[in-house]
């Protein structure tokens, strides 16, 4: 008997970090490209969260210009909080999770390797729709790349923040707005820095020192906020 | 070393020793609480500036200063439960929480209070309104979580994790909102020179009154710990013999 399960072991040890790492990205991009209306829907609720502010605020350019960095970066925030219950809850629910925590490859490269699939998915269409958006509200030429760029360090921020609320609240029957009160407090820095880069840009003034932080917060959540993930994920899944 | 630490996490120790503790320590919050507001209320001279408003300053900064502590209280109560499983540790983390919301609640209210006066406005954006604002926001995220899973061991963890997150988040979100807003004073230097605007007539009122502030944050903080050994110990031998010296 021992003999026999030996070898399988063996090779169970020997798939390298980065071949698992490379296997569980790949599944869940597949699995997302299969489900269109999951990639879709984020999409379609930043698009109309957007244009709900001129509705209710004004139609004025004038007054659109002076809040289109901040209506976009809300916008693309809470479509992130929207995505982020697929991160784990259908691999928690099909039993799948279990099998990833109690694989012998280092939790944290499977869960950065959801994270990066997560933002590939849900994150990465907001931040080349935002263009388009910020055109509807007016934003000054100028600040359109900012805002690209913002975009792009800030949201992989909040896939990783998110991350964790949601291995935190996998579990539970009736998690509904839990996650958005335990989650949406981390992502204000994220949230204030980029939006004032934006506006920052738009007024012609020097970007550096957002950028710096906003690099700085994504290095500092790409290396912590994976382990705080899985060791939630730990607590959550018994 | 390593007895005393086990000890501590006993909740029967605790129990037992925080009852002797309790009388003095309301005795002392007693004497300096009525001391410090005496002082602070009647005697303190008024600011040149700000009249009679700037008294309320000797309940809102005690208050503000303790609802910084909590979530440095919460995040070491959090690792130690993480670690080594202490239940004692847990009991604390779990009833701080909510006094922490209360204090930080209490300082953003005397906060909007004496800012009516001085700023003309109840409430502004600046940066550190704001980032009471936000620890507010994050204790309930605690509360809540803490609240919403059933089973006590996994909220207890859940709950460690989430205050070490949140303190980690905290100076960051200090330092990301300072430099996006500004109108709150920076804190003042003390003085021991008695002509200095900040001479000891007005921060030895001070002193007291933290101290007392402090006293109340403990005091509340023990008895709401007692209250849940009680709850959750009710099994055990001890805390039947209590409840049946109580009944007699």
């Amino acid at each position: 008997m021992s003999d026999q399960s030996m070898p399988v072991q063996n090779s169970a040890a020997q798939v390298s970090t980065f071949a698992a790492f490379r296997a569980t990205l790949r599944r869940d991009l597949l699995i997302a490209l299969k489900r269109r209306n999951d990639l879709l829907n984020p999409l379609m609720f930043f698009l109309i969260v957007v244009s709900l502010f001129p509705l209710g605020v004004s139609s004025d350019p004038n007054e659109l210009t002076r809040i289109a960095a901040g209506t976009v970066w809300v916008s693309a925030l809470l479509a992130s909080m929207l995505s982020l219950d697929n991160l784990f809850r259908a691999d928690y629910e099909d039993g799948s999770l279990e099998q990833l925590l109690l694989s012998p490859q280092p939790l944290y490269f499977m869960v950065l390797a959801k994270n990066i699939s997560h933002w590939l998915i849900s994150g990465l269409p907001v931040v080349l729709l935002s263009p388009l958006l910020a055109y509807m509200m007016y934003l000054p030429a100028d600040a359109y790349w900012t805002l690209v760029f913002t975009l792009l360090l800030g949201t992989p921020v909040l896939s990783l923040f998110g991350a964790i609320g949601v291995a935190l609240t996998v579990g539970l029957g009736s998690r509904g707005l839990i996650l958005a009160v335990i989650v949406l407090p981390l992502t204000m820095p994220v949230l204030i820095i980029g939006a004032k880069a934006v506006a920052d840009a738009s007024l012609g003034l020097p970007l550096g020192m957002h950028y710096a932080l906003l690099g700085a917060i994504l290095a500092m959540s790409l290396s912590l906020a994976p382990l705080a993930s899985a060791a939630a994920l730990r607590i959550s899944v018994n | 070393m390593w007895l005393w630490f086990s000890k501590l996490g006993s909740p029967k120790w605790f129990y037992e020793l925080s009852g002797k503790w309790l009388p003095w320590l309301v005795a002392f919050m007693v004497v300096t609480m009525t001391i410090g507001l005496i002082w602070a209320l009647l005697f303190v001279p008024e600011d040149y500036q700000q009249s009679f408003t700037n008294r309320i300053f000797y309940v809102h900064v005690p208050v503000a200063s303790i609802s910084l502590a909590v979530f440095p209280l919460m995040a070491v109560a959090g690792a130690i439960t993480l670690v080594w499983k202490m239940k004692l540790a847990d009991m604390v983390a779990k009833c701080a929480a909510p006094i922490g919301v209360w204090f930080t609640g209490v300082a953003l209210a005397t906060g909007a209070i004496w800012g009516e006066p001085m700023w003309g406005t109840w409430w502004v954006w600046d940066a550190r309104l704001t980032s009471m604002l936000l620890q507010f926001f994050l204790l309930i995220g605690v509360v809540a979580l803490r609240s919403a899973i059933e089973s006590p061991d996994a909220a207890a963890r859940a709950c460690a994790l989430l205050s070490i997150v949140g303190a980690i988040n905290v100076p960051i979100i200090k330092y990301s909102v300072e430099w996006w807003n500004t109108l709150h004073q920076p804190p003042t230097p003390l003085s021991m020179d008695a002509e200095s605007a900040n001479g000891p007539e007005i921060w030895v009122p001070l002193l007291i009154m933290i101290a007392a502030v402090y006293c109340f944050f403990v005091i509340s903080l023990i008895l709401s710990t007692r209250n849940e050994i009680l709850q959750r110990e009710r099994r055990s031998q001890w805390v039947m013999d209590i409840v049946a010296a109580e009944r007699v």
